[in-house]
C-alpha cells in the first residue's frame, strides 16, 4: 500500500496532478452551485416568477 | 432560413432550454459522478505502469482529457460566437458566458498537470516549445473572453466583443493540435487521435478514454447548469434596469 | 440577400482571410518556431561556435560514457544520418537512455563538440505496460507499431 502511494518515487507529481484537478474542478462546481442558489433566492425575493 | 444543428434548435428558446435542463440535470449529475468514480478507479488502480515512465503515466489520465476539453471548449465558444453574430440566437451569448470559465479551468489543469509531468520525465517544469506556448495562449484567450464579457456596462456589447475574440482565437486550436507535427517540439506527437490509430496499449488507452468521457460529462453538466444560472442573472439585470 | 445570410458570408469571409494570414505568419516564422535542430540541420547551417541553440535527436546506442566520477557524461546525438558528440556536466533526467530522444541546449566548441548546459529527455508517443514491451522485444517486433 505504501509502495502504491509512493507512485514509484513520483508521489508528489502524480498525486499533485490529481489534487490540482480536484481543487480546480471541485472549486468551480461548488462556486457554480453557490452562485446558482444565490441567483434563485434573489429571483424569488424580487417576486420574479420563473416561467415553467 | 438555415438552421445550424436543427435537432438542437429547440434549445435556442430560453424557456424550453430551462425545462430541458430541469429534466436532464439531476440524472446527468448522477451519471457524471458514477463515471468519475469509475474513471478514477481505472486510472489510479487498474491501469498498469508504463514501461518507460512508470507511475507518472497516470498523470496522462487527467492531462490529456483536460487538453481535449479545453480545445473543444474554445471551439464551442467560437460556434456560439458565430451563432450570436450571425443568427442572434438569444441563448448563445449566455452559454458562452457560462462555458468560458469551465474551459479556462480545463486549460489551467492541462498546463499545471503538464508541468508536474514534465519535471520528472523531461527534466523541466516548462519549455517554450510550440505545443506548450500555443496551449498557454489558449488559456490567455479564455481569460480574454471572460474579461471582455464583463468589460462593458451594456452586457450585449461585451457578448459581441467576446464572440469576435472567440472566432479570431479559434484559429489557435488547430495550431495546438498540429504543432507537434509541424515543428520540432519537446512535447511528443499525438498518441490517440492520429493516422494509423492510437499508439497506446489498450490497458492504458481504456482508462484514458473512461476519464475523458467522465470529464466530458462534467463539462456538459457544468455548462448546462451555468447557462441556466446566466439566464437568471440576465433576468435580474433586466429587472433592475428601468425600461 | 437577407441580413442573416449577409452576416454569415461576412463571417466566413473574415475567417478565411484570418486563416490565410495566420498560415502566412506561421510559414514565415517556421524557422523560429523550431524548438531544436537535428544534427543534419546543424551541419547544413554551419552555426558559429558560442552561438547558443538546442540540439535534438536520439542518444546513439553504445555512445554514452562517464568521466570525472560520473559527473560528466559524453554521448552522441544522432538523427540516424549524422551525429554530433555532446559533453554535459550535471544531473540527467530520468528518461535519459540510449536509443531515446533527447534535447540539449548549449553551443558548439571550435572542435565541433557540443557543450551542453541543459539536457532534457524527449519521449515518444507510445505507452504500454512493461510486460508488453518485454514480450514485443522478445518476439522481435519492437517498434513495429510505433512507426509513423
Amino acid at each position: 500500500m505504501s509502495g502504491y502511494l509512493a507512485m514509484g518515487g513520483h508521489a508528489f507529481f502524480v498525486w499533485g496532478s490529481y489534487a490540482v484537478a480536484v481543487v480546480l474542478l471541485g472549486g468551480l462546481t461548488v462556486w457554480s452551485l453557490a452562485d446558482r442558489r444565490r441567483l434563485r433566492r434573489e429571483i424569488e425575493a424580487r417576486g420574479l416568477e420563473r416561467r415553467r | 432560413m438555415s438552421r445550424p444543428a436543427a435537432n438542437l434548435h429547440f434549445l435556442a428558446n430560453p424557456a424550453r432550454f430551462r425545462r430541458f435542463v430541469a429534466r436532464v440535470l439531476p440524472a446527468l449529475w448522477l451519471v457524471t459522478a458514477a463515471s468519475l468514480a469509475g474513471g478514477l478507479w481505472l486510472a489510479l488502480v487498474t491501469a498498469p505502469v508504463d514501461y518507460q515512465q512508470g507511475h507518472t503515466v497516470r498523470i496522462m489520465f487527467v492531462h490529456v482529457p483536460s487538453a481535449w476539453l479545453s480545445m473543444a471548449g474554445y471551439a464551442l465558444l467560437a460556434g456560439l460566437g458565430a451563432s450570436l453574430l450571425v443568427w442572434r440566437h438569444p441563448l448563445a451569448a449566455l452559454m458562452a458566458r457560462a462555458a468560458a470559465p469551465v474551459g479556462a479551468c480545463f486549460a489551467a489543469i492541462c498546463l499545471l498537470t503538464g508541468s508536474l509531468w514534465g519535471k520528472p520525465m523531461w527534466g523541466a517544469w516548462w519549455v517554450w516549445d510550440a505545443r506548450l506556448t500555443s496551449m498557454l495562449l489558449l488559456f490567455f484567450l479564455y481569460l480574454g473572453h471572460i474579461a471582455l464579457t464583463r468589460a462593458y456596462d451594456n452586457p450585449d456589447r461585451g457578448d459581441r466583443a467576446a464572440a469576435i475574440l472567440a472566432l479570431v482565437g479559434v484559429v489557435n486550436v488547430p495550431v495546438i493540435k498540429f504543432s507537434v507535427d509541424w515543428w520540432h517540439t519537446l512535447h511528443q506527437p499525438a498518441s490517440v487521435v492520429k493516422i494509423g490509430g492510437p499508439t497506446i496499449h489498450p490497458t492504458i488507452l481504456w482508462p484514458l478514454l473512461a476519464m475523458a468521457a467522465a470529464l466530458l460529462l462534467l463539462f456538459v453538466a457544468l455548462v448546462l447548469m451555468r447557462t441556466d444560472s446566466e439566464i437568471d442573472r440576465r433576468r435580474l439585470e433586466l429587472a433592475e434596469r428601468p425600461s | 440577400m437577407t441580413p442573416k445570410r449577409k452576416r454569415l458570408w461576412l463571417l466566413l469571409g473574415s475567417m478565411g482571410v484570418l486563416g490565410a494570414a495566420l498560415a502566412l505568419v506561421l510559414v514565415s516564422l517556421s524557422d523560429n518556431l523550431v524548438f531544436f535542430y537535428s544534427p543534419t540541420q546543424v551541419a547544413e547551417k554551419s552555426l558559429p561556435p558560442d552561438r547558443r541553440f538546442r540540439l535534438g535527436g536520439l542518444v546513439e546506442p553504445g555512445s554514452v560514457t562517464k568521466e570525472d566520477q560520473g559527473q560528466v557524461t559524453r554521448f552522441r546525438v544522432t538523427d540516424t544520418r549524422r551525429s554530433i558528440e555532446v559533453v554535459y556536466r550535471g544531473l540527467l533526467p530520468d528518461l535519459f537512455r540510449e536509443g531515446q530522444g533527447v534535447v540539449t541546449e548549449g553551443s558548439l566548441s571550435a572542435g565541433g563538440v557540443f557543450l551542453a548546459r541543459e539536457v532534457l529527455a524527449k519521449h515518444d508517443e507510445t505507452y504500454m505496460p512493461p510486460e508488453v514491451a518485454k514480450a514485443l522485444k522478445d518476439a522481435g517486433h519492437w517498434r513495429d507499431g510505433a512507426k509513423k
